[in-house]
């Protein structure tokens, strides 16, 4: 909840930019996370990935 | 009635580091001292080559990928801590803290993040023992280093040495799941490396360390001491670098680099004791520092072309 007492000012169209930019580059940076642990998975378990209970 | 720029830091006369909104992408990047990360690698690599085992190509780089976000993580941390002194010092003064294009809280976060996200990463890639080296490197560069030893020790650079040392030591353990001979001898050339390394810019940033009130060497010791330290490091040096020869994990390429090397070592570093004058100071400390990048780069080059293209060839029968 914003504080009463603080007086915010909006983003200059730069800082707009660089927030954006730094957005993408989460977004890649996550990206990037779920296809680590991807291929983490597959290189670790190999064949036996598809040799499980159903 | 306070007036803040978004919601980070106050609108109001204020140190730089607490106006800043967020920076650009290549400012985060530059948190993670990019340079120092490719050194890691490599170095990480080394220690993976020359170990007794085989790792699943896909697992080595995602491990040494973990390494590397490890070291930038730990290099985050100490820019968070050090932004005070970088601001000072006109060789540190524009990166991403100090400049104000990104906040303290920001890059003790970020740090933090990587830090336990390079861990857990490398434990889950590799073997758990690697991810506890990489915990206890990160721990003794941002915490045992940039928090204590940096500002209370002469010897800060040659204790804090054993973080930048470690690297290897991961690396062989990503590949066996152990620490062995062939990785603790490149720890200790690194280490013993790193006192002549870094005193030699400390001799030509003396102003600057004592204007930050860093207790550098030739700031404690003075400039004679840390020119004869030099060179007795270096004496050292040339020797322990013949090392994997003698275990026979250095073949001959290695033997022949490591001998020139060495010798080139100690003759830059005598270099530094007799020019204590203007610029012919300046130019012999240079001149040691950028041998010293050169050697090592040269010794761990050798050794990587060795045992990965076929070229080892034993000098001891």
């Amino acid at each position: 909840m914003p504080d009463p007492d603080i007086q915010y000012r909006p983003l200059t169209p730069a800082e707009e930019a660089r927030r954006r930019k730094r957005s993408v580059a989460i977004a890649l940076a996550l990206g990037a996370w779920v296809l680590l642990f991807f291929v983490l998975t597959i290189v670790k378990l190999g064949p036996q990935i598809l040799s499980r209970p159903l | 009635m306070t007036s803040l720029t978004n919601s980070i830091g106050p609108d109001v006369p204020a140190p730089a580091a607490f106006t800043a909104v967020g920076g650009d992408v290549p400012d985060y990047f530059a948190l993670l001292k990019p340079r120092v990360m490719v050194l890691v690698i490599f170095t990480a690599l080394v220690g993976m080559v020359v170990s007794q085992g085989h790792v699943q190509p896909a697992i080595g780089v995602i491990s040494l990928l973990a390494i590397a976000v490890g070291a930038g993580a730990s290099g985050c941390l100490n820019m968070w801590w050090d932004s005070d002194i970088d601001a000072v010092m006109v060789r540190t003064a524009k990166r991403p803290i100090p400049a104000g294009r990104v906040s303290s809280e920001e890059a003790l976060g970020f740090g933090l993040f990587l830090s336990v996200a390079s861990v857990l990463v490398l434990g889950l890639a590799a073997n758990w023992l690697a991810a506890a080296l990489l915990g206890f490197t990160i721990v003794f560069y941002a915490v045992i280093y940039s928090m204590w030893l940096k500002r209370a020790t002469a010897q800060n650079i040659v204790i804090g040495g054993a973080a930048g040392a470690l690297p290897p030591v991961i690396g062989q353990a990503v590949v066996s799941g152990s620490v062995g001979i062939e990785s603790l001898v490149l720890f200790a050339i690194i280490f013993i490396w790193t006192p002549p390394h870094f005193w030699a810019l400390a001799l030509i940033k003396a102003d600057e360390y004592a204007r930050a009130g860093i207790p550098m060497m030739p700031n404690v010791a003075g400039p004679a001491s840390t020119r004869r330290q030099i060179v007795w490091y270096s004496v050292l040096l040339a020797p322990l670098g013949l090392v994997p020869v003698v275990l026979d994990f250095g073949g001959l390429l290695y033997a022949v680099v490591g001998l020139i090397g060495g010798l080139g070592m100690v003759a830059f570093s005598i270099r530094v004791l007799r020019n204590r004058e203007g610029d012919a100071e300046k130019r012999a400390a240079m001149g040691m520092f950028g041998f010293s990048i050169l050697y090592l780069f040269a010794l761990f080059s050798a050794l990587l072309a060795e045992q990965s293209f076929g070229l080892f060839r034993p000098v001891l029968g």
